[in-house]
């Protein structure tokens, strides 16, 4: 698997670097907003990688409570991470789009809420990490992940519910709104780099946690063979 | 190293390759040993050297990092837990209740509700099931025997005790290792970690001598023990 | 026994401790006055404007007060280790869960009866929906709030700086149900809007957390 992932990250650069350039320069203004609607590119690419993402650490807790290897708590832990990341990145973006378009930092928005939540929950999940110790941290964990995950299709329905009774500006120009050819294809471009840097990260803080676990065993292993048999 | 093992029934434990780590620290470092039924096994050794953590283990509340453990035949603890008791290090009381009110609330977690069950379970460890006091002023010595009544209330096969005499008076610590002799006797099986060797001379049938998470030596006592029944015992049978 | 006996047994033995010591009722039944009495300060609305926001206050009083109720729960089971005797007997782990959960869903409720009369008065509340529909929604969001707080709790008292782990990780998982609660009641008492959706939802919301509970909870209760 080594030798397929440096090719792998080399391409995930290139690609990065292509749909960047292609976000800046090459996809057309938009018509209201202007130049800032190019963050769009960053945006909703972000909270799609969080959302592959979120859903790995959901696959692999559940893996984890069915097998209890080392793997896949590794890559819960990795995958939670790299989540927390994206999803913070969509909600810098957020603001930073809403402020010069609407006027307002913040708006109550269905995507834009669900995302804040579901970074509240993922955040917590890693501060349980953190704050539990020894053998207990994996089994606690995985169980949390679980109620996030499972959590997540009740938050939207219940935002999107209050935001049909109490509505409020729409980021991204609302559900139906179409987008241009030219801008979709630009859109693409970046859903599918973003996505490929969300795969190297995880694989490179998956690696990371494993080597942990394998320097782990290694002392518990010295440590059985130097006492007195 | 094996221990010795009864050829005319199966072995009541067999612990094969055990090792438990937390963290870097190796509790139980590789312990293999079958323990025969029908025995009463002291296990002793210093402060760290794992008798309490390899008790949890026997008893189900803490999973080995590697090895399997085989109890009554069975390879998951959980089935065989009716045939289990365990007596902590700490009281696993209810402070709030009274003697008989904790008796009856882990006897109904057995499937017990005959009240006879408990009250003789009190008795025979020397405390009175009229007694409405609380267990917080309860002295240690009542608090450890109550909870030795505890643990053998659903009369289990296999009873598992870990330092059942600290800081219990002399007179309480004697009639309890004679309770224990006694039900030996019967037919149980019975480990008892703790630092007061001395008590368990007598009755006896093996000491376990543990160091740094292995099991070091095996002494048995020869011939197998039985407890003499004396007259200050005999009121409490 | 079966798990519903054994779940009876415990919690018939946690609500006589309960009512023994009455500590934690106590101090909950002023940490609960106290909640109304401060947030009265701070939000001191017309009648009219309050029906709009009393939604929001009252739930938030509940969340704080339920939060102290459920850190107790499992610290009686730590005290002398005692949990290790449960676990070590054949019960059944769900029927400890079970047991908990309802008896912090007594406890929470009562403080709730207890509080809501006393924000009524505050507030010179009067529902302009039916009332019947309020008690559904308490009690569907406080099972939401207790359910989960008690799997939550039971988490987090293997975790160092415990107390404040619970309302860390219950809070945003909790979200979609307070958000629930709040706008049902508020719907309700003002009666501008159909309080119907959030019902449902709430209803969903407790099925589903409960199951998972349920599913969980034993591999939680044997991590050591």
């Amino acid at each position: 698997m080594k030798s397929v992932f440096i090719p792998f990250v080399v391409l995930t650069v290139g690609l990065l670097a292509f749909s960047t350039y292609q976000a800046l320069f090459v996809a057309p203004t938009e018509q209201t907003m202007g130049e800032v609607q190019r963050i769009f590119y960053y945006h909703v690419p972000s909270a799609w990688t969080a959302g592959v993402c979120f859903f790995v650490n959901f696959l692999a807790s559940v893996l984890y409570l069915w097998k209890r290897n080392a793997a896949s708590d590794a890559l819960a832990a990795a995958s939670a991470e790299v989540g927390v990341m994206f999803c913070t990145v969509v909600l810098i973006t957020g603001p930073i789009w809403a402020r010069p378009v609407w006027g307002i930092w913040w708006t109550w928005d269905a995507r834009l809420t669900t995302t804040l939540v579901l970074w509240l929950i993922y955040v917590s999940y890693l501060v349980l990490r953190r704050f539990s110790s020894g053998g207990q941290t994996q089994v606690l964990a995985a169980a949390l992940a679980v109620f996030g995950f499972v959590d997540v299709p009740i938050v939207y329905m219940s935002i999107r519910w209050f935001r049909t009774q109490h509505p409020s500006p729409v980021m991204g120009g609302g559900e139906n709104s179409g987008l241009d050819p030219a801008m979709l294809y630009v859109f693409f471009w970046n859903l599918l780099s973003f996505t490929c840097v969300g795969i190297v990260l995880m694989v490179i803080r998956y690696r990371l946690q494993m080597l942990e676990e394998k320097v782990e065993a290694a002392h518990v292993t010295a440590a059985l063979q130097g006492g007195a048999r | 190293m094996t221990g010795t093992s009864d050829t005319f029934s199966p072995p009541v434990i067999v612990l094969k390759d055990l090792v438990k780590f937390f963290g870097r620290f190796g509790a139980i470092r590789g312990v293999s040993a079958s323990f025969a039924p029908g025995r009463l096994y002291v296990v002793i050794g210093d402060n760290g050297a794992g008798k309490s953590t390899l008790l949890r283990i026997i008893a189900g509340l803490m999973e080995p990092s590697q090895g399997s453990l085989t109890l009554l035949g069975a390879s998951k603890v959980r089935d065989v837990a009716r045939s289990l008791g365990y007596m902590g290090h700490a009281p696993l009381l209810y402070d709030e209740l009274s003697g008989m009110e904790n008796l009856r609330y882990f006897a109904g977690l057995y499937g017990l509700h005959d009240e006879g069950v408990c009250q003789n379970a009190m008795q025979m460890v020397g405390l009175d099931p009229e007694l409405s006091r609380r267990v917080a002023q309860y002295s240690q010595g009542m608090r450890q025997r109550l909870s030795l009544a505890r643990a053998v209330l659903h009369d289990p096969e296999l009873i598992l005790l870990d330092e059942p005499f600290s800081n219990v008076d002399v007179h309480s610590a004697r009639e309890m290792a004679a309770l224990l002799g006694r039900m030996r006797d019967k037919g149980k099986t019975i480990f008892v970690v703790t630092h007061q060797a001395a008590l368990m001379e007598d009755i006896a049938d093996e000491f376990v001598h543990m160091t740094s998470g292995q099991i070091v030596a095996r002494e048995a006592l020869l011939p197998p023990r039985r407890t003499s029944v004396d007259s200050k015992a005999e009121k409490w049978l | 026994m079966s798990t519903f006996g054994m779940t009876g047994a415990t919690l018939y033995k946690d609500l006589r401790m309960e009512w023994r010591s009455k500590d934690a009722i106590n101090s909950m039944l002023f940490f609960a006055l106290l909640v109304v009495v401060i947030f009265s300060f701070a939000f001191t609305p017309t009648a009219e404007e309050s029906r709009h926001i009393v939604g929001g206050l009252v739930w938030v009083a509940f969340l704080f007060a339920a939060v102290v109720a459920l850190n107790q729960t499992w610290a009686r089971e730590l005290r002398n280790q005692v949990l290790d005797a449960y676990r070590v007997s054949p019960a059944p782990a769900n029927a400890l869960f079970l047991a908990k959960a309802l008896g912090n869903f007594l406890f929470v409720v009562v403080l709730e009866a207890l509080m809501v009369p006393l924000f009524v008065v505050f507030y010179q509340l009067r529902s302009v929906g039916p009332v019947w529909q309020l008690l559904v929604v308490a009690l569907l969001g406080t099972w939401a709030l207790v359910v989960n707080g008690t799997f939550f709790a039971a988490l987090s008292i293997r975790t160092r700086s415990r107390e404040i782990m619970l309302p860390l990780i219950l809070f945003p998982i909790s979200i979609p149900a307070l958000l629930g609660m709040v706008d049902a009641t508020t719907s309700i008492l003002t009666g501008e809007a159909s309080p119907d959706f959030w019902i449902k939802m709430l209803a969903v919301y407790d099925v589903v957390f409960t199951s998972v509970c349920l599913l969980l909870f034993e591999s939680v209760l044997n991590a050591e």
